[in-house]
């Protein structure tokens, strides 16, 4: 039984890691490819290291494969996440089939700055910094 | 059970090939940012797969360094691309 369910998490592991790669190749653009690979590649981690963690059965392995496990689940967004933003702010090109963006028309590209929407007159106006140069 | 090792092997390296094929071609840096993302996390299965392969659980402390590996060059090369530096691609 303990085969079976090893056997199973190993081949779905790496079915997953075969989509992942399948959709970094395929798909359009930088953020298409970015929720291919990210969630994918760290379920196929996450499944491998599950059965590594079945075939030892020692306490000290056991605790490295979910050692393992949770800096997958830890990083793997926050890395996207620092990908995304970066491939935003230099300009990568979305896909001609994109039907929304809502950052463009809110985000000003030169001074890092979002708008929400609800700014008045007053709010509005950027107030001096201390950092400025006079 | 040797047999799905080496089915999921096999499957493993043909991911790693397309990956490859991404970084190669990819149009800009950020996408070939990602397909090296891609890259240490197939490999971090691999070294999974090695360990129960062989019954070596000393191959997990390499999979660890190696998944701490990816996200550090992952956030480097994030920082690099915000802060503008030269870039040829």
């Amino acid at each position: 039984m303990i085969e079976f369910i090893k056997g199973a998490l190993i081949l779905s592991g790496a079915l997953f890691m075969l989509l992942a790669a399948l959709g970094i190749l395929r798909l359009p653009d930088l953020l298409t490819r970015m929720h291919a690979t990210t969630k994918a590649a760290a379920l196929g981690v996450i499944l491998i290291m599950l059965s590594v963690a079945l075939h030892f059965a020692e306490v000290a392995v056991v605790a490295r494969a979910f050692a393992i496990i949770v800096f997958v689940v830890m990083t793997a967004p926050v890395a996207a996440h620092v990908i995304g933003r970066a491939g935003y702010f230099v300009g990568s090109k979305l896909w001609s089939g994109t039907v929304k963006d809502e950052l463009r028309p809110n985000y000003d590209p030169l001074t890092h700055e979002l708008k929400s929407g609800l700014e008045t007159e007053a709010n509005a106006k950027r107030r001096p910094r201390e950092t400025d140069p006079p | 059970m040797e047999s799905v090792i080496l089915i999921s092997q096999v499957l493993m390296g043909l991911a790693l090939v397309l990956a490859f094929v991404r970084v190669v071609r990819g149009p800009s840096l950020p996408d070939r940012v990602v397909a090296l993302e891609l890259f240490a996390s197939i490999v971090v299965g691999l070294v999974g797969l090695y360990a129960i392969a062989t019954g070596v659980s000393s191959f997990l402390d390499a999979a660890i360094v190696i998944a701490l590996m990816g996200f550090l060059a992952a956030i480097g090369f994030a920082r690099f691309l915000e802060r503008g530096g030269p870039r040829d691609d």
